[in-house]
């Protein structure tokens, strides 16, 4: 089969490119005296709508329809990034089974840029029809609405949820083509792993539900993993050692978030010489993956601001810039 | 048969010849000027201001094209079939395919691999639009192989009626 070629995306978002937010950009950002200064920089960029008084989320949202927006036109063929988008259709399964085992409703908690519709999800889980579901949502989304009638625990249909995001994630690396969805599917994964490992062994839980919480990838051995945080936190560490996670160590010992930072750092080096392919579908998922990072910087900021917090907070959690 | 060969065998593969260099030549010239067009569609529909040079990028890869007409037409009137009938033996007709194959051959591969260098010469245009001069270039330096076969094939073309 002939490989897809992307000249037309990349010739578009080779332009793109220069609208991201650099380093010193972010920088001044961080500088301004308030948030209102921030979106008035923002807006001189092109972000939002200029016709429109938005508020800060409104602003931040229309950013993201405008970048899902923009794929849907260079690239129709959603599947070629679909691996960037299933989180929000698992996230609105979660809600969607939530409100329903609940009776409540789920207004402003769905996500709509997503592979399926959330409309389709919140219907097909409410009617109890979860063949109308696409495949990677019909199975778990029985097993997590019987675990959530059975038991009542929302942690455990959450767990439920989010292995088999991570499951499918993991399917979707080894049907892809190109190597940098490979690269990309497996540091999320793996990433997504240690973080649970962490959690669990700093909550002190069962090594079943570790096993049960831990999504099967590559880089790590996730039996040794779930061992490990079954004994605590500094064997997770001394495990991890072992593996090509040995860097991100001490960002794990410093904080969580420290740890998420170097994932996306890490991410972001990987996805640099992207820039120079004029073929391949590299320079579109590298400036997805950049301009996600600029939306949840610019989000960072905002915060910030509008809770003067102190710049210097904000600064080291601060992503490299793509650009 | 062999008589009707030995008769039209000449005209046949010098024809041949004009056939393959504009044929070869002028496909090779397609696939890099659609690339580089594709490409230089994507920078227009973000910025119409770059239509010129982007332009200039897209025309690169059709030099070859040219080149295999003109070799094309050295042939065809060197054989006779345009202006003056001439008397071509088999050998000659030989001679003169295996002259138009640099071109052929040379036009098709450099006219694909300089629309592939337009192309990413038009996406540093994209991002730098003052490095327009050295991304040019670039994808010029491909045609140098270009020029080499379209020398050797006319050479060989005028060696072949001078003999």
């Amino acid at each position: 089969m002939a490989k897809t070629d992307y000249t037309y995306a990349v010739a578009r978002i080779r332009f793109k490119e220069t609208n991201l937010l650099s380093d010193s950009e972010l920088e001044g950002l961080l500088s301004a005296k308030d948030a209102k200064e921030v979106v008035r920089v923002l807006k001189d960029k092109g972000w939002g709508d200029s016709s429109k008084d938005e508020s800060y989320e409104q602003l931040i949202s229309s950013e993201e329809n405008k970048l899902w927006q923009f794929l849907s036109e260079i690239v129709p063929d959603k599947s070629v990034y679909a691996f960037l988008l299933v989180e929000n259709d698992f996230h609105n399964l979660k809600v969607a089974v939530k409100a329903v085992t609940r009776d409540q409703k789920c207004d402003g908690m769905l996500l709509y840029n997503a592979v399926t519709k959330p409309e389709l999800i919140v219907d097909a889980v409410s009617k109890r029809e979860y063949d109308r579901l696409p495949d990677y949502l019909c199975g778990v989304c029985q097993d997590a609405m019987s675990t959530l009638l059975q038991t009542s625990d929302g942690q455990l249909c959450d767990i439920i949820i989010d292995k088999a995001c991570l499951e499918y994630i993991y399917q979707l690396k080894k049907e892809a083509d190109s190597d940098i969805v490979r690269l990309y599917c497996e540091q999320l994964v793996a990433s997504s792993d240690i973080k649970i490992a962490v959690r669990c062994a700093k909550t002190k839980k069962s090594l079943d539900f570790i096993k049960r919480a831990l999504a099967e990838c590559d880089t790590l051995n996730v039996e040794k993993l779930a061992l490990c945080a079954s004994h605590g936190y500094d064997e997770i560490i001394e495990y991890l050692r072992e593996t090509d996670y040995k860097s991100a160590c001490d960002a794990l010992e410093s904080s969580l978030s420290a740890f998420e930072k170097w994932c996306d750092d890490r991410m972001t080096d990987v996805l640099r010489p992207q820039k120079w392919e004029p073929f391949s579908v590299g320079p579109v998922i590298g400036y997805i993956v950049a301009k996600l990072s600029e939306i949840k910087a610019v989000r960072m900021i905002l915060s910030a601001k509008l809770n003067d917090l102190d710049s210097d907070v904000i600064r080291e959690r601060l992503r490299k810039s793509y650009v | 048969m062999s008589e009707f060969f030995a008769n039209n065998g000449g005209l046949f593969f010098a024809l041949l010849g004009a056939a393959f260099a504009t044929f070869f030549a002028g496909i090779g010239s397609a696939i890099g000027v659609g690339k580089a067009g594709i490409a230089a569609a994507g920078v227009l529909s973000e910025d119409p201001s770059k239509f010129g040079k982007v332009l200039i990028f897209q025309l690169l890869p059709a030099t070859q094209g040219i080149y295999g007409l003109l070799v094309a037409f050295l042939i065809m009137s060197n054989v006779g079939i345009i202006g003056e009938p001439v008397e071509i033996t088999v050998l000659q007709g030989l001679l003169y395919f295996a002259a138009a194959l640099p071109i052929a051959f040379s036009g098709l591969f450099s006219a694909i691999h300089q629309g592939n260098c337009s192309v990413a010469a038009i996406g540093t245009v994209a991002k730098k639009e003052d490095q327009m001069g050295k991304a040019l270039i670039l994808p010029a330096m491909v045609e140098t192989y270009a020029i080499l076969a379209l020398l050797i094939s006319i050479l060989a073309i005028f060696g072949i009626a001078a003999m």
